[in-house]
């Protein structure tokens, strides 16, 4: 049994425009010890699937299971989540600035959280506290303790939030975006840290990111998402170099590589769809050059491709279609002007304006 | 307005040497005043501390560093949004450095500004059309009625739909209103184009098509950018040369390929080394420079380099005196380093030790 097993996660919001289908079906396991990268484009549906996880999303609605240890955490009380939150799963968000109380010192936050959930004495939780933040890397650890948030730079903030997080010894923690406020010289201390803390402990890690860059070296395993499901999934350095869905070889060409310096970039055309109106079929076909009629009607789900085990896709193309090398991107052009009875321009049509159009109406 | 309202010939003239812009040991301070009645000064913040740098006609100059270098504020002194403390700027070969906000003028129309946030650099309250059209009106170019083809025509030339002209920025998607920023910006046919973070907040499939429009632009009309990011491989994959700044001071300047080649400042090395890359197997053979320690404030900025305190290599020197941006040994005259001990190639630095004492970096 896995640590983590999320089967078939749906979560919607009722809106007066309809309803938002912000994930739809969405299932992944993780065991101890492991790092599991989810990446998307805003919208994406991303920090929705674990923000459920932590039951954050109050007013939605969710359907699926997601098992912990064996138990659904989806249908536990609002009491029994709040013993697991914090103590067994615990989370760091994006920006660290609002995620502190700026009216009470940082060790007092610190403190307040671990004997929220461990009956503990102030004195020896603050001691904790101490050596934790000294475990982060935040130099004098027990004069800083007293200092308020704004008293922190950015990354002292973020590191934190790190040893907030792991103060109870979390078995999973969830990371959501835990360095896209930070400059590139941080990012690279709190990446580091958060592997070695993960070597250190044994717990299980989710990093959550829109940027292929920072798990580049880090993920043991990673998950694309579009439009709320996942398009692939594979270790990662099946989906770095063999990647097959047509949605995750572009995001990999979008980013300016130091191997092609001033070539130009391959960006893929239009915009994610609006999670209210979803296109029919496949939600990246107005986007993708390879789409065929198929795509248009039939939900692709995610199944293996002919690269090792555990890497699946949710792409009608061939499963040996892997990689973005030219014969490849070739045999793809082939395969989708086999499946395909009309022209389309990518981009163009369903989608693509859909959030303009609704403005405008 | 005394200046001919006639636009500007296009012109797609070659990278040339010709300098658009020539900033001379610019200095920059923000007083920090307190007091009621009399607001005494009482600390400065070293924003920007003597910097020198020519942008040429045509090229692409990228400023890079991290928060709170300068970078932004270099550029808005640039574009005279703040005035220098101390130094020159020339534009066009003029020193516009204490021209007054009318006689500024003129030159303002040839330089614009393409912000970080498409939110919030958008009035969310007015149309598009009027959006884009504020240059013509601001400067006095043409009626109501003359203003909207020109404005449709600059839509359609940043790829929006110029059917779209009534429409309000919040019916636009985060790239949308870049393009939207992007055609104000050009509404005037400027020289210079200074863009500050123009793809940070974007999505990295839609930063792609915006870096394409961008270099588009650049080609069609010769403009030459200031291109302003943090992150390294979008300011690698747009610069023709870099300029990397560190605490209100540029300690590198290098062609893109050179700096990325053989970066000689140890800051460069570090932030390089720093860059996340979308590749596993490039992402576990680096070898990481981390830097100990955060940035120190530019209220008190540390003595000499004011990297020192940070530096790998810090030696007493770097302590007492600040050294100047040169060509150093070895280096082609294009590049240029502010560091008494440049890295060698093939220096490993994850290994060297600075050899002055704790106390004197503790900063």
């Amino acid at each position: 049994m896995s640590l983590l097993e999320v089967s078939d996660l749906h979560v919607s919001f009722r809106t007066t425009d309809g309803d938002v289908r912000a994930v739809r079906g969405v299932s992944f396991e993780l065991d101890s010890g492991r790092t599991l990268g989810i990446v998307g484009e805003s919208g994406s549906g991303k920090s929705v699937c674990t923000q459920t996880l932590l039951g954050l999303t109050t007013g939605a609605r969710v359907r699926g299971t997601a098992r912990f240890e064996g138990e659904d955490l989806l249908s536990m009380s609002e009491d029994e989540f709040r013993a697991v939150r914090g103590a067994k799963i615990a989370a760091i968000f994006q920006d660290p600035l609002s995620s502190l109380h700026p009216l009470y010192k940082v060790g007092w936050q610190i403190v307040e959280m671990i004997r929220a959930h461990e009956p503990v004495s102030r004195a020896a939780a603050r001691r904790r506290a101490v050596e934790l933040l000294g475990l982060v890397g935040i130099p004098h650890p027990a004069q800083r303790i007293d200092d308020y948030p704004h008293q922190f730079s950015g990354g002292m903030r973020q590191r934190a939030l790190i040893a907030m997080a792991l103060a109870l010894e979390p078995k999973l923690v969830i990371a959501d975006e835990p360095t896209t406020a930070l400059d590139a010289t941080v990012q690279a201390q709190i990446l580091d840290l958060l592997l070695r803390l993960q070597q250190e402990t044994g717990m299980a890690l989710i990093m959550i990111t829109h940027d292929l860059g920072v798990i580049a070296g880090l993920a043991d395993e990673v998950m694309v998402m579009y439009a709320g499901r996942a398009a692939e999934r594979a270790d990662r350095r099946g989906l770095y170099y063999r990647a097959h869905h047509p949605y995750t070889n572009g995001l990999l060409e979008s980013i300016p590589s130091s191997s092609a310096a001033g070539a130009r970039l391959r960006p893929i055309p239009g915009q994610p769809p609006s999670l209210i109106r979803l296109p029919p079929g496949c939600a990246f076909h107005p986007r993708c050059a390879f789409a065929m009629d198929r795509c248009t009607r039939e939900q692709p789900e995610l199944t293996p491709v002919e690269d090792g085990a555990g890497h699946t896709s949710a792409c009608w193309l061939p499963g040996r279609l892997l990689g973005t090398t030219e014969e490849m991107k070739r045999a793809r052009q082939d395969a989708s002007a086999a499946g395909r009875t009309v022209e389309r321009v990518p981009g163009q049509g369903t989608g693509q304006d859909a959030s303009v159009e609704e403005g405008a109406a | 307005m005394s200046e001919p309202v006639t636009t500007e010939p296009l012109t797609t003239e070659p990278l040339t040497t010709e300098p658009l812009v020539e900033v001379e040991a610019a200095v920059k301070h923000f007083p920090i005043r307190q007091g009621v009645v009399f607001k005494r000064e009482v600390g400065r913040v070293h924003a920007v501390e003597g910097v020198s740098l020519t942008v040429r006609r045509g090229e692409t100059l990228g400023l890079v560093g991290e928060t709170g270098c300068g970078k932004s504020t270099l550029a808005r002194c640039i574009t005279k949004l703040h005035p220098l403390t101390s130094g020159k700027l020339l534009f066009e070969g003029r020193d516009i450095t204490g021209l007054s906000r009318s006689q500024v003028r003129p030159f303002r129309r040839r330089m614009q500004m393409i912000f970080q946030d498409p939110y919030g650099s958008l009035n969310p309250r007015r149309r598009v059309g009027s959006i884009i059209g504020d240059p013509f009106a601001i400067h006095g170019e043409g009626s109501r009625d003359e203003r909207k083809p020109r404005v449709q025509e600059l839509m359609e030339l940043v790829g929006l739909n110029p059917e779209h002209y009534n429409r309000f920025p919040a019916e636009f998607s985060g790239g949308q209103r870049q393009r939207i920023g992007v055609a104000r910006a050009l509404a005037l046919k400027p020289s210079l184009i200074v863009a500050d973070e123009p793809v940070s907040a974007l999505d990295v499939s839609i930063q792609a098509q915006i870096l394409n429009l961008l270099e588009d632009l650049q080609h069609e009309f010769g403009l030459t950018y200031l291109f302003i990011s943090h992150d390294l491989s979008v300011v690698r994959h747009v610069s023709d040369r870099i300029a990397v700044m560190y605490l209100g001071q540029v300690v590198e300047l290098a062609a893109s390929e050179e700096l990325h080649g053989r970066p000689r400042h140890p800051y460069t090395n570090a932030l390089l080394s720093a860059a996340s890359v979308a590749d596993p197997d490039q992402a576990a053979a680096r070898q990481r420079i981390v830097l100990t320690g955060d940035v120190p404030s530019p209220i008190a900025p540390p003595s000499g380099c004011r990297f020192h305190p940070r530096c790998p290599k810090a030696q007493q020197i770097c302590v007492q005196q600040t050294p100047p941006l040169v060509a150093r040994a070895g280096d082609p005259d294009s590049h240029l380093t502010a560091c008494h001990f440049p890295v060698e190639p093939g220096e490993d630095l994850t290994r060297v030790t600075a050899t002055i004492p704790e106390e004197e970096r503790a900063e």
